[in-house]
């Protein structure tokens, strides 16, 4: 993700932690000038083609959307009427539950899935039997369309139909009405998007794990290591730059998902599921344009604001090989 | 060192591009078939196929078969494709961005009143005065489909009652009468639940089924001020403020409050609580009068109507609905072709063959249209209000309905908010319609 922009004397910092177990070898200064050659070796012009698309989908629309948040918008026509619709959009109805939503959401989703990526990823790369299959089942919900998701699990979380509600029922506990009931609506939608979303959090921790030299292991064996020291003092901070991709994608995904809550609650019941983006999304559907446009305005900044401190507050955390 | 490193990178670069895949894969299933323009090339070169798009309510979709097999019987060189689209907020959605990209079927049925007027009909639609689409349409429908002294729509269904349906059954057993104010109303409930049957059904899976406490109340804040509508429209009165108003969103909250609603409502869907009530577990259930049209004739001759109750039983009241419009996009490349469908919907011959899938469930608009025997009973509930106290629903007689009101409701119902919390959301909520509308006063 990261390697190629960076100056490579930034990440000299080398291993926080006191273990002793990754102090950096001599290769690093090969591996720069390395790096600092192959970049001069290719033309920029080989951007142009990702460059134009991104150009295109990414760069224009966000762009003139700057300019539609400021107007009444009906596709057809729209006046310019000032920042009426921010102020609009931050007096709408429960935007600060939506917004304490929205972070609730994105920090449980990311926590979880960092969390249980992890330990999936620990147990398939380990000397298991079937190995194969349980990655793929592992990875296997990833693969699904997250409407799917979210009308299988709405009906698994029918509260008396449902196959949890019933499951529950045989250890003699009344499940809640999950998806209806205002106190836990979000989180069973929190819940389906861990399932949906842990496998490739687990692809990511499994490429991470499997990047760390064995050597390493080999020596904290012989120096007398348990099992759960190893993981500690070596598993731990080495997979730092995979557990940080997991929580940048699935921090970014959390703050801007849509579709699984949607499909799922629609935002409810009343509002209590509503987050930024289905805040935005029933303004469009709504037909205020302009509106909507200025909540996207918003989002983006609002994630800005999250993700771009954080990512380089995780950066200058990571550990070189 | 570097190659492990790269390995990891390229697994995250792989992982995203898996990522982004999956996410269009969800987002394409949208739009429908947009209709293949037919150049089979035949000898028959006038062959035109014209795209219908109707909502997808289990009582629509026969009705849709049938007038469809009729038109295409009478005029062998057209053939008509429909497709469904859902029906609340998000088959709003769907409807503007279609007009507004101009990819909508060439006829499309949708809801007249205030629903229309968000449509933006003069830019969008083809106005239909003085042509054969509304030949046979009755004059009183008119003023539900006319957006600035142009007509844009011809008739599709009967006229609803918005109120209580209920179970005749249900209400037989336990020797109850149908109340006229709201206080028998409350004593009936009661009633019911002692008998263990679930008094009012609520249903927030599809959150516009909350709204019909607060829409089917307006008869009763039209008899109390006659000219609310137009004073509502002019900025000049709202539910907050108004005591007669507000006690729509007093009632939606009424059954929370009481313990009359099934415990299953946050999750409960429209199709499961007009099951739930045919079968008698549930005894009486908010609604239009449309969905009787879904249920067998057997069971359907178990449901019958109220308006929702008021304070003065001299005054009980229903609301009605008139019928949903069938509309032809300015964009349409067959808008000859599209007439003619339309006209044949809004005719007697249509009506009959619609009338053979789906019995009707209130009086057709259109005129020469007699009901038939196999009409369910419900038609005569709705009848003696339309004879007697009565008022048009509001998003018929002022353009403004507000976008939130289900959520709203469906927020008091579920006793979240308060109904004049509601309320208030509710009178915020319109003045966001209001000034995309463009009206003086807001």
């Amino acid at each position: 993700m990261s390697t190629s922009s960076r100056p490579s004397t930034a990440r000299s910092a080398g291993p926080r932690d006191t273990t002793g177990s990754g102090r950096p070898g001599p290769a690093r200064g090969r591996a720069s000038f390395l790096r600092k050659t192959t970049m001069r070796t290719y033309s920029y012009w080989f951007y142009a083609p990702a460059g134009l698309v991104y150009t295109v989908i990414f760069v224009v629309p966000t762009v003139v959307s700057f300019y539609f948040a400021f107007t009444r918008w009906t596709l057809f026509e729209s006046e310019w009427i000032g920042l009426d619709n921010f102020k609009q959009f931050f007096s709408e109805q429960q935007l600060r539950q939506s917004l304490w939503n929205t972070l609730f959401y994105a920090t449980f989703t990311s926590g979880m899935k960092v969390v249980l990526g992890m330990i999936f990823a620990v147990v398939l790369t380990s000397a298991l039997r079937s190995r194969g299959l349980l990655r793929s089942l592992v990875f296997f919900p990833v693969l699904v369309s997250v409407v799917a998701v979210g009308i299988t699990w709405r009906v698994l979380l029918n509260p008396r139909t449902g196959i949890v509600n019933e499951v529950l029922s045989w250890f003699g506990i009344t499940g809640p009405d999950w998806v209806g009931n205002p106190s836990t609506a979000l989180l069973s939608v929190g819940i389906a998007d861990v399932w949906a979303g842990v496998g490739l959090a687990t692809v990511i921790y499994i490429a991470g794990l499997m990047s760390i030299p064995r050597e390493y292991y080999e020596a904290a064996e012989v120096d007398g290591a348990s099992g759960w020291k190893q993981f500690w003092g070596i598993t731990l901070p080495l997979a730092r730059p995979a557990t940080f991709t997991v929580i940048i994608l699935s921090l970014i995904g959390g703050l801007r998902r849509f579709d699984l809550i949607w499909t799922m609650t629609g935002g409810g019941p009343g509002f209590a599921s509503d987050t930024i983006a289905s805040v935005i999304y029933k303004q469009y559907q709504a037909g205020f344009y302009g509106l909507s446009t200025a909540g996207n305005v918003v989002l983006f900044i609002l994630v800005a604001v999250i993700i771009l401190p954080l990512n380089s507050f995780l950066r200058s955390k990571e550990v070189d090989l | 060192m570097r190659s492990s490193r790269l390995t990891f990178v390229g697994a995250a670069v792989a992982a995203l591009a898996l990522a982004s895949v999956s996410a269009c894969s969800s987002s394409g299933g949208g739009s429908g078939s947009d209709g293949s323009s037919s150049s089979d090339g035949g000898s028959s070169a006038e062959q035109v196929e014209i795209t219908l798009l109707t909502d997808d309510a289990e009582s629509t979709l026969p009705q849709v078969d049938a007038v469809i097999a009729a038109f295409e019987a009478k005029y062998p060189n057209i053939t008509v494709k429909a497709t469904t689209r859902p029906g609340g907020s998000d088959g709003d959605n769907l409807v503007k961005t279609k007009l507004a990209t101009g990819e909508m079927e060439d006829v499309f049925w949708y809801n007249s009143g205030s629903l229309l007027a968000a449509l933006d009909p003069a830019n969008t639609l083809v106005p239909l005065d003085g042509t054969d689409a509304i030949a046979n349409t009755n004059e009183s429908f008119f003023p539900s489909v006319t957006v600035d002294g142009k007509i844009y729509g011809a008739p599709w269904g009967d006229a609803m009652g918005g109120g209580i349906l209920y179970n005749k059954e249900v209400y037989a057993d336990l020797g109850l009468e149908i109340p006229k104010t709201w206080d028998e109303f409350a004593a009936n409930n009661e009633v019911i639940k002692a008998a263990g049957i679930t008094p009012v059904l609520g249903s927030f899976a599809d959150t516009w089924t909350t709204q019909l406490f607060v829409l089917g109340d307006f008869c009763n804040v039209a008899a109390a001020e006659p000219d609310w509508a137009t004073k509502y429209t002019a900025n000049q009165v709202n539910y907050a403020d108004d005591p007669v108003a507000l006690r729509g969103f007093e009632k939606t909250a009424a059954p929370y409050e009481n313990g009359w609603l099934n415990s299953d409502a946050g999750s409960m869907t429209f199709d499961q609580a007009m099951a739930a009530l045919a079968a008698g577990d549930a005894a009486q259930y908010p609604q239009l009068t449309f969905p009787v049209g879904s249920l067998s004739a057997e069971d359907g001759a178990k449901i019958g109507f109220f308006g929702i109750p008021g304070d003065d039983a001299a005054k009980a009241c229903g609301t009605i609905w008139m019928p949903s419009g069938q509309y032809i996009p300015a964009a349409s490349e067959h808008i000859a072709e599209a007439e003619q469908f339309v006209a044949f919907v809004a005719s007697p011959e249509g009506v009959a063959a619609m009338y053979e899938a789906v019995p009707p469930t209130g009086p057709s608009l259109v005129n020469g249209v007699t009901t038939p025997d196999s009409a369910y009973p419900v038609v005569d509930d709705i009848k003696a209000y339309i004879d007697g106290n009565n008022s048009a629903a509001l998003e018929f007689l002022s353009p403004i309905k507000g976008p939130s009101l289900e959520q709203i409701t469906t927020a008091v119902e579920g006793g979240q908010t308060s109904a004049a919390d509601g309320a208030a959301q509710y009178d915020a909520d319109v003045v966001k319609q209001a000034k995309q509308l463009g009206l003086e006063g807001w």
